[in-house]
C-alpha cells in the first residue's frame, strides 16, 4: 500500500471542498472497499479524506412520506431500522444479505452504492482491464468469467456491480441526493449508475468531490410488501449470483402493481423494465412469471462461463414471483 | 522503520489538517489504556495493535475482509481491524481479545470455547470470541440458524463450528437468553 496523508473533516463544506480542491484524494467511509483497494494498488489517492464524522448518519423522513437514508448510515443501523423493515423491507433484507455483520457495522450505505466492481482482473494490476486502465483490454472477456454480467454489458466491458442494496433501491427509484461546490443535486438512482459502455471506468455521473449526503426511498405504499432474494455459490457472506428485488400488489388474482430489479447479473443494478411490462395487469401465475422471466433475459448475452446466470435470473425471477404471490395470498 | 518527527500537520487553506504521508503521532485508546504511537496513517488498525503495541491476539488471515480473524470492538461494535485505518480511530474505544477477560478472570465466551474444545489449530478463535461476544449483545443468537447466520463473517479453516455454537449456546443460556429472543 502506498503512503497517504490523511484528514478528518466534521462538516460537509471542508469535507467536498478539500476534496474537490485536490485531485489526488478521495473520501474515506467506512473503509471497506477503499483500503481494501488502496492496499492492492488498484485505487491510487494520494490523501484520504475521513468522512466519518460529518453529521450524515440519520435515517428521518420526509414530508410527503418519503425517508431519507444519511449516506454515512451503517448498513446494519439502516437493517434493523423499524421504519426501513416495515415499509421497505426489501432494503433491510437486500442490507442483511450482504457482507458479514463487522463489514456491515463498517460500511456506510452511501459507500455501498460506489463500492467497485468484484471482477478478478480488475483488481488484479498485472493484467489488463479497460475499467481500471482504460483502452487496456478486457481479460474478462476471454477469462474466467463465471461471476460476471450477462445483462447491460459492452464489448469493453462485463464486469457486474457488486451492490446488493443498490437492487433494491433501484426496484424502489429511489433518489440520490448529493452536494459538491456546484451546489446540491438530486440524482435519480438510474441514472446514478452509468453503463459500461464505451468508459467502463466512469461509473456514476458524480464530479470528483460530490459527497453522497442522502438516499430519498420514495413514498411508496407497494415497498411495504416487498422481499429480496440473493443467490449465492455458498448460504452466507458471498456476492450474489443473481439476486431479485421485488415489490408486487396482487388483487383478485392480478397483478396490479409491479416493481422488479436484478443484481448479480448486469453491470448495474438492474431494473426489469420488459419483465415489469409483462407482469403488469396479467394473471399471478407460473406462466405469466416464466413469460416475464423470458421478456427480460431475451437480450442477455453470454460470455462462456456465465452462460449458466441467464436461466439461473429467470429462475430466481420466477421463484421471486412465486413465493411474493403465495405470500400475498396468505396475508 | 523510520524515525521521523512525531507529529507533522498542515494546516491547508480550506482548514482540513493534513497528517502525513510520513509518520504522525497517533493517540488510541485500546483496552481502557491510553497508547501513543508514531505511524503512517496508512498503517491499518490489525497493523498498529499487533506490531506497535505487541497486541498479538488479534490475527491476521486474508487482510482483505473475508475471514474474520482480525475482529475486534470499535465503540463496542465487532469490526474488522484489517481494513479499518489505526489513525481513523482516534477517539474511539478499542477493545481486543486481550482486553476482554476480568484480570485473571476469564470471560464467560473464553471459559466457554476452552470447555467444549471450539478450536483446533487456535487462529481464528480471538476474532470468533469477540464476534460471538458482540453477537449475544446484538440479539442475533436465537437458534443455530441464526448463529449460523450471524457468525458467518468469521471463517474457521479447521471447521471448528459445531462446537463454536455450542460455546454460543451455553453462554446464551447461562446469561438467560438471547437478548432480542421473545
Ligand atoms: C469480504 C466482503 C464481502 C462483501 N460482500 C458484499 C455483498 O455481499 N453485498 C454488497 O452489497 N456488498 C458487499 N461488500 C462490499 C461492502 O458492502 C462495501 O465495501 C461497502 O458497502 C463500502 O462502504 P464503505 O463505507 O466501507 O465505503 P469506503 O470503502 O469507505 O468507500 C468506497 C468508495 O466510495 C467512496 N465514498 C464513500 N462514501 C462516499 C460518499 N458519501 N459520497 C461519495 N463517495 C463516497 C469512497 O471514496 C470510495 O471510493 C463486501 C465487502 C467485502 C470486503
Ligand atoms: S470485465 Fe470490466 S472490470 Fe473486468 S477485466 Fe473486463 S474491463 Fe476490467
Ligand atoms: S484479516 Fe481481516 S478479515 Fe481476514
Ligand atoms: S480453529 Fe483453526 S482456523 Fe479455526
Amino acid at each position: 500500500m502506498r503512503p497517504i496523508s490523511y484528514s478528518r473533516v466534521s462538516d460537509v463544506g471542508t469535507a467536498i471542498g478539500t476534496v474537490a480542491a485536490d485531485p489526488t484524494s478521495a473520501f474515506l467511509a467506512g473503509g471497506t472497499n477503499q483500503v481494501d483497494l488502496l492496499r492492492i494498488y488498484v485505487e491510487q489517492p494520494r490523501r484520504l479524506v475521513d468522512i466519518n464524522d460529518l453529521p450524515l448518519k440519520q435515517v428521518e423522513e420526509l414530508p410527503g412520506g418519503g425517508l431519507r437514508l444519511g449516506g454515512l448510515a451503517r448498513m446494519s443501523d439502516v437493517a434493523e431500522h423499524p421504519t426501513v423493515r416495515r415499509r421497505y423491507p426489501m432494503v433491510s433484507e437486500s442490507l442483511v444479505l450482504g457482507a458479514s455483520p463487522q463489514l456491515r457495522h463498517m460500511a456506510s450505505v452511501a459507500g455501498n452504492l460506489m463500492q467497485r466492481t468484484r471482477c478478478t482482473y480488475f483488481r488484479d494490476t498485472e493484467v489488463a482491464c479497460n475499467k481500471r486502465s482504460p483502452g487496456t483490454g478486457c481479460s474478462a472477456m476471454e477469462g474466467v468469467n463465471r461471476g460476471h454480467a450477462v445483462l447491460g454489458t459492452s464489448e469493453c466491458c462485463i464486469a457486474t456491480h457488486p451492490s446488493d442494496l443498490g437492487v433494491a433501491l433501484m426496484a424502489l427509484d429511489a433518489v440520490v441526493q448529493t452536494e459538491s461546490p456546484a451546489g446540491q443535486r438530486s440524482i435519480p438512482i438510474d441514472d446514478f449508475y452509468l453503463l459500461p459502455g464505451k468508459t467502463p471506468e466512469r461509473e456514476h455521473p458524480l464530479s470528483h468531490g460530490e459527497l453522497v449526503t442522502g438516499i430519498d426511498l420514495p413514498p411508496l405504499p407497494v415497498a411495504a410488501h416487498s422481499r429480496y432474494i440473493k443467490i449465492r455459490d455458498r448460504e452466507s457472506y458471498e456476492f450474489a449470483l443473481a439476486a431479485v428485488a421485488v415489490a408486487m400488489s396482487v388483487v383478485d388474482g392480478r397483478i396490479t402493481e409491479i416493481r422488479l430489479a436484478l443484481g448479480g447479473v448486469a453491470t448495474k443494478p438492474w431494473r426489469a423494465r420488459a419483465a415489469e411490462a409483462a407482469l403488469d395487469g396479467a394473471p399471478a401465475t407460473t406462466d405469466s412469471f416464466t413469460r416475464a422471466a423470458e421478456a427480460e433475459l431475451a437480450t442477455a448475452v453470454p460470455h462462456g462461463m456465465n452462460a449458466f446466470k441467464i436461466e439461473l435470473a429467470k429462475r430466481t425471477i420466477v421463484r421471486a414471483l412465486t413465493e411474493m404471490t403465495q405470500r400475498e395470498g396468505s396475508a | 522503520m523510520k524515525s521521523q518527527q512525531a507529529v507533522q500537520t498542515t494546516p491547508t487553506p480550506d482548514s482540513a489538517v493534513v497528517r502525513g504521508p510520513d509518520e504522525v503521532e497517533v493517540r488510541l485508546r485500546v483496552n481502557g489504556e491510553n497508547r501513543r504511537m508514531s505511524i503512517e496513517p496508512r498503517v491499518s488498525l490489525l497493523d498498529a495493535l499487533r506490531d506497535r503495541l505487541d497486541l498479538h491476539g488479534t490475527k491476521k488471515g486474508c487482510n482483505q475482509g473475508a475471514c474474520g480473524a482480525c475482529t475486534v470492538w470499535v465503540d463496542r461494535r465487532r469490526v474488522l481491524a484489517c481494513l479499518t485505518l489505526a489513525i481513523s480511530c482516534e477517539n474511539r474505544e478499542i477493545t481486543t481479545i486481550e482486553g476482554l477477560a476480568d484480570g485473571d478472570a476469564l470471560h464467560p465466551m473464553q471459559e466457554a470455547f476452552l470447555d467444549l474444545d471450539a478450536f483446533q489449530c487456535g487462529y481464528c478463535t480471538p476474532g470468533q470470541i469477540m464476534s460471538a461476544v458482540a453477537l449475544l449483545t446484538e440479539g442475533h443468537a436465537g437458534d443455530d440458524d441464526e448463529i449460523k447466520e450471524w457468525m458467518s463473517g468469521n471463517l474457521c479453516r479447521c471447521a471448528a463450528y459445531p462446537h463454536i455454537r455450542a460455546a454460543i449456546r451455553r453462554v446464551r443460556d447461562e446469561q438467560g437468553g438471547d437478548r432480542a429472543a421473545h
